[in-house]
């Protein structure tokens, strides 16, 4: 599928999706419709996202983005989806039970940046240490005097 | 890592008669600080835990203070086999930002690069792998291949491991005069020892006994756990980025992309093994065929990317590498990602383990090729 049927198709799927252009197609969505249309990219005969290749988050100071990246292995297209969470109380569904991949990178991502994966099946520290306790090491808020990180 | 409350967890979690033991993070066949946590029932395998963070370095958060110049050195500390492999990933995103072309030349002495890379990383797994597995003789074989690679890189980009050779724009320098003689001594001494390979460990019989229907990973599950690379590939996904999106001169070469369809270790085992060959197929076609001109694109001594977000995808020798970089349109990065392969391979790892044997557990990790820096980053 090129990007212009891509984004025809997921317009049909998402209508209040935003949509950007780029190398490849971005949906913005809200965290309330966020689950069904991740379900619905991974079973949609006609996109079968099937490889989440990329999860992450970003930290713009006043929200955090998570940013998933898709691909489909059976069609070869590729897009990006983006749900803004409140920087207060970053909360989201896990995509975990749809991609088994998400689980280890959700655990990564709750743990430096303290995003709440909602009904995630093993939601501890992956990386930090024990006993870790305070802010997540890769927002832009943290400082640590004493391991500086910044030159 | 690994807490103290969670040895309490484990052991109450498990069952009548299992029992929790520690593999690591001081282990020999982890080739560095893994910590898996396993739940045995006698000898078989219930749960396999990953407990990462021993060699965190918090790479991406480092980068963040860095200009777009400097990130990439610390990126060859990624995963260190694939050095090369790593800055070209950096190099190319940044270039993707700044809309440079690269010249020609610079594009094939970035692919030679690569490529003598994957067979120098390759030759160690392999190395490394016959010897987890109790074969000490092919660790010699391998590195006595793997030493000359490394010489050609010595001498022309000053350093073994960690090359940092690749910058945005092109390469450091140009290469070295004695170059592409010393590359054809390697074919050469390659091609006249490579059947020893298949004599000593592929053809063994104690040897595919020990790796045949070991750590079964059926496709779907594979593409599910984002597996990539000749993790995948042995499981007949088609996941090579050099044919599937290809960059630099890939479009234009001749090479295979390798698939076996045997799902378990010893098809990932032939990955590998097959993957070398056609490396030095690339790297001939190249060799003679290297276009003269600039080896670098004319740069700003700063680094300016325009406010956005690029992600450049390549192949290294374990697989994926994605590079992400949100920009601002400052002089350092926002925010940068690395997926790096191993890390979700890793994750694959508890799935394929489950039931087996705890002795078949090192053949598994091995035909992963775990490369622990790169899943802590």
């Amino acid at each position: 599928m090129t990007n212009e049927e891509l984004k025809i198709k997921l317009t049909e799927l998402l209508p209040e999706a935003i949509l950007e252009d780029g190398e490849w197609i971005t949906a913005n969505t809200t965290p309330a419709a966020f689950l069904p249309f991740m379900h619905q990219l991974r079973n949609d005969p006609s996109l079968l996202m099937d490889y989440l290749f990329c999860l992450t988050c970003i930290d713009f100071k006043t929200h955090l983005t998570m940013v998933y990246h898709l691909s489909s292995t059976s069609f070869r297209h590729n897009m990006v989806v983006k749900v803004k969470l409140d920087a207060a109380k970053p909360e989201v569904e896990t995509v975990s039970h749809i991609w088994r991949t998400a689980e280890f990178h959700e655990r990564e991502v709750y743990e430096l940046f303290g995003v709440n994966f909602l009904h995630h099946p093993d939601l501890r520290l992956l990386i930090l240490p024990d006993g870790w306790e305070g802010k997540n090491p890769l927002r832009k808020d943290f400082e640590d005097p004493i391991n500086m990180i910044k030159l | 890592m690994y807490r103290e409350t969670e040895v309490i967890q484990d052991l109450a979690t498990a069952g009548e008669g299992d029992m929790v033991i520690n593999v690591g993070p001081q282990h020999p066949a982890t080739h560095g600080v893994l910590h898996l946590v396993i739940t045995l029932n006698g000898e078989t395998i219930k749960k396999v835990e990953p407990h990462l963070g021993y060699i965190h370095r918090s790479i991406e958060k480092m980068c963040e203070s860095l200009s777009y110049r400097q990130f990439i050195y610390v990126t060859s500390r990624m995963d260190y086999l694939s050095a090369h492999i790593n800055n070209h990933a950096c190099a190319m995103c940044v270039e993707k930002g700044l809309q440079v072309e690269v010249p020609p030349r610079a594009q094939v002495i970035r692919v030679l690069m690569d490529e003598l890379t994957r067979i120098a990383s390759h030759e160690l797994w392999w190395g490394a792998m016959a010897m987890d597995l109790g074969a000490f003789t092919p660790f010699f074989h391998a590195f006595r291949e793997r030493e000359s690679i490394n010489d050609i890189m010595e001498e022309t980009c000053g350093a073994r491991l960690t090359m940092n050779y690749m910058v945005p724009g092109g390469v450091m320098h140009d290469l070295h005069p004695n170059f592409q003689q010393r590359v054809k001594d390697f074919l050469q001494l390659y091609k006249r020892k490579i059947h020893e390979y298949d004599e000593l460990v592929t053809g063994n019989i104690i040897f595919q006994n020990r790796m045949k229907n070991i750590g079964v990973l059926k496709a779907e599950d594979a593409i599910s756990y984002g597996c990539s690379g000749p993790t995948a590939r042995g499981s007949g996904v088609s996941s090579d980025i050099r044919k599937l999106y290809p960059y630099e001169i890939y479009n234009k070469l001749e090479f295979d992309e390798v698939l076996e369809t045997g799902c378990d270790s010893f098809a990932r085992y032939m990955v590998r093994i097959r993957e070398m060959q056609q490396s030095i197929r690339i790297v001939e076609q190249l060799i003679d065929n290297i276009p003269e001109g600039d080896f670098q694109a004319k740069t700003k001594a700063v680094l300016k990317l325009p406010k956005g977000e690029f992600y450049t995808r390549v192949e290294t020798a374990r697989g994926e590498l994605g590079v992400y970089i949100v920009s601002e349109g400052g002089t350092t990065p926002y925010r940068i990602k690395f997926r790096s392969p191993g890390f979700s391979n890793l994750s694959v790892l508890d799935h394929i383990a489950r039931g087996s044997k705890i002795g078949d557990l090192v053949a598994m990790m091995g035909t992963l090729d775990l490369v622990i820096p790169d899943i802590d980053r």
